[in-house]
């Protein structure tokens, strides 16, 4: 029992981390009904943003959290205006060829940085308690309740804000949004820069987690991620948040009671199984067609 | 893709057949010998100790004359390529060095992968080949027949050795019977040496209680490291590269895995490892090749002249590499004639060879027989343990 309840905590540590990076790839899908293939590399750039900030600026660990995610965000809407905004119009498959490469750019132009692998500095103290057996560190407990801190308020944003609505109104309707005096632009480009700033967070919490990174290390997990908001519902952001933690937990439950060779296999079958009974994700719902 | 290999190589032969007169010398005599190295590409620092080791030897040699053989000395000339870490490169450089170069040896490639393919054409050839840092058993191997090659050779270790070295010291100089294994089921290297460790130590009289895998590029180990746990081992092998070992180690401290002894392979062996996280690792144990810090003489004389050349201590690549040379240049005194057919009977019928990585000889194969050493992570610095006969 107390095996169960240590494995799931793993599971939940990972599974917070795959949610954020989820949050990015729905919100864009939300608003635009495109996949930004980018953002598994956000979440790199997000993780070499805390190197640079905690180990060549020396920063303590919070405004390094925070220079992480306004570097990130900047670097978010710098790609929408750049690169997918001119291709708005476009065939939708112009801006998935165009995302990948943006991708793969941010991978080279960081392998070209910083070619080997990098440790990031130990931040936050490490401590871990037992309880009933289960053992807690302290960094599980960041990870968990600041990715909770980071749903909830990102959740309050669209549902309870003016700015929200104007999200919730462009992803209804883009064509008749702006003839209600939503500044569709700016709020595309806020909508890209928190789903960076969240990538980018993910990016810290792995990089505390997991500290060596390297520039592909955004690939790997950006999949598991997208896969995640896929199960969840693309387009919702409860969904994306369940869809991590079911895909954390279901790759950490598989590791421990079947040969851990199988987890990727295992997991992913699964997930492919729950994609046939429920087409839209566990939380989506089919998008009404207007005539 | 071995049909294109041998192809070539078949080619290269009759190029060669056509087209060669006095191999491995130049117009003064010189003694010519090739080396492949990963100059560029992810193994980088690999090959820089490659070059590195054989440059300094073969100044070595010239500020003496040069080697003697048969009565007369002649200088030695190095031709150095890069193969950027890659398969294809390496057979194309081995192409370059034997037709048009006209080596009368090859030192490299370091990285199997690379040493495998190059080893292909060398042998197709009749061309000496020496690997200095080569661990897989396969690399001396026919690929068809499975019976030894007759032009290469190597200057390390085999895996499955190493793998029953380490299994050995775990049982009978840690004292462990239960043992646990976290190892990269993706990569050739890492589950080689775990499948000979569990054997060995099962053998031994222990228990494998927990063999427990993932795949290259995998961060999170805490379903694995909980399950290892949950086994109670005495100890934990992790015969993984340097790049992902603190990540194991760090995370199996976090679920209060901390009593445990973790041990390693030669893959831990880098100053990177200590650089990303020495304290994590004081008072564990690993197996390689050699130790800068053992007290005989050649391997002291050695350390400083490289520290005099380049400013930082050897590693083993750099340690392996000199050996390589220094066998070839044996066998080249002893053979008397510097061609192609007698260096290959001198080198495989070498006896006792004293080198920085011990003593080796050959056995009717391509692969040493020599010893292994323990190292001890102490304060941030790798420190001898123990030497471990074959």
């Amino acid at each position: 029992m107390t095996y169960l309840l240590q494995q799931l905590l793993n599971g939940l540590q990972l599974g917070s981390i795959y949610a954020l990076i989820a949050l990015g790839y729905t919100m864009v899908y939300g608003i635009l009904q495109m996949i930004n293939f980018a953002h598994g590399d956000l979440f790199m750039v997000g993780a070499f943003a805390l190197f640079v900030a905690a180990s060549v600026l020396g920063l303590p660990f919070v405004p390094s959290l925070l220079l992480a995610m306004i570097a990130t965000a900047a670097i978010g809407v710098l790609i929408e205006r750049l690169a997918y905004r001119p291709l708005r119009s476009a065939p939708r498959v112009s801006a998935i060829i165009t995302a990948l490469g943006v991708g793969l750019f941010l991978e080279n132009l960081v392998n070209a940085l910083s070619p080997y692998p990098k440790h990031v500095p130990t931040l936050l103290s490490n401590h871990s308690w037992v309880l009933a057996g289960v053992t807690i560190s302290s960094i599980q407990i960041w990870i968990i309740v600041l990715a909770g801190i980071l749903v909830l308020g990102l959740d309050l944003l669209v549902h309870r804000t003016k700015v929200g609505m104007a999200m919730r109104a462009i992803s209804w309707d883009r064509t008749t949004a702006p003839l209600m005096g939503v500044p569709v632009n700016a709020v595309i480009s806020l909508t890209f820069g928190i789903g960076a700033a969240l990538g980018a967070a993910a990016g810290v919490f792995y990089a505390l987690a997991y500290p060596i990174i390297d520039p592909y290390m955004g690939v790997m997990v950006g999949w598991k991620a997208f896969i995640s908001a896929v199960v969840g519902g693309i387009g919702s952001i409860r969904g994306a948040v369940l869809g991590g933690l079911i895909l954390g937990a279901v790759e950490i439950l598989v590791a421990a009671f079947l040969p851990s060779t199988g987890r990727d296999l295992v997991a992913f079958a699964l997930l492919l199984v729950l994609l046939v009974l429920r087409p839209h994700g566990i939380l989506g719902r089919p998008r009404p067609v207007k005539a | 893709m071995s049909g294109r290999v041998i192809m070539l190589a078949a080619l290269t032969a009759a190029l060669l057949a056509t087209g060669c007169g006095g191999e491995g010398e130049g117009k003064d005599n010189e003694i010519r010998i090739g080396v492949i190295a990963e100059l560029t590409g992810d193994l980088a620092a690999v090959g820089a100790s490659c070059r590195n080791a054989v440059e300094l030897e073969a100044r070595r040699v010239n500020e003496t004359g040069g080697i003697e053989i048969g009565g007369r000395k002649r200088r030695v000339r190095l031709f150095i390529e890069d193969n950027g870490g890659k398969s294809d490169q390496s057979v194309a450089t081995a192409q370059k060095l034997i037709a048009q170069d006209r080596v009368l040896a090859i030192i490299g490639p370091n990285a199997s992968r690379c040493a495998v393919p190059a080893a292909e054409i060398a042998e197709a050839s009749r061309v000496v080949m020496v690997s200095p840092w080569s661990t897989a058993p396969r690399l001396t191997l026919d690929a068809r027949t499975g019976a030894p090659k007759k032009y290469v050779f190597r200057s390390g270790f085999i895996d499955p050795f190493q793998g029953g070295v380490i299994a050995r010291f775990a049982r009978e100089t840690l004292a462990a019977g239960r043992a646990a294994v976290l190892y990269d089921v993706a990569s050739e290297y890492n589950k080689g040496i775990a499948e000979v460790f569990k054997a060995a130590f099962t053998t031994g009289g222990g228990e494998v209680v927990a063999f427990e895998t993932y795949t290259t590029g995998d961060k999170d180990f805490s379903a694995q490291l909980t399950k290892i746990k949950n086994a109670n081992p005495d100890l934990v092998f992790l015969p993984n590269y340097y790049t992902e070992v603190p990540l194991q180690v760090q995370q199996a401290h976090r679920l209060g895995l901390a009593k445990v002894a973790f041990i390693g392979g030669d893959s831990w062996g880098s100053p990177e490892l200590l650089q990303n996280a020495g304290g994590l690792f004081n008072g564990y144990y690993f197996s390689t090749h050699y130790a800068a810090d053992a007290p005989t003489p050649p391997v002291q004389e050695f350390v400083a002249a490289y520290k005099a050349a380049y400013g930082s201590a050897p590693d083993d690549v750099a340690a392996l590499s000199t050996d390589a040379f220094r066998l070839i240049m044996q066998a080249l005194t002893a053979a008397g004639r510097p061609d192609r057919e007698t260096l290959r009977a001198a080198l495989a019928g070498i006896q006792d060879y004293d080198g920085i990585t011990g003593r080796m000889r050959f056995n009717g194969t391509g692969d040493p027989v020599k010893s292994a050493v323990i190292l001890r992570i102490e304060n941030g610095a790798f420190r001898f343990h123990s030497r471990v006969e074959p």
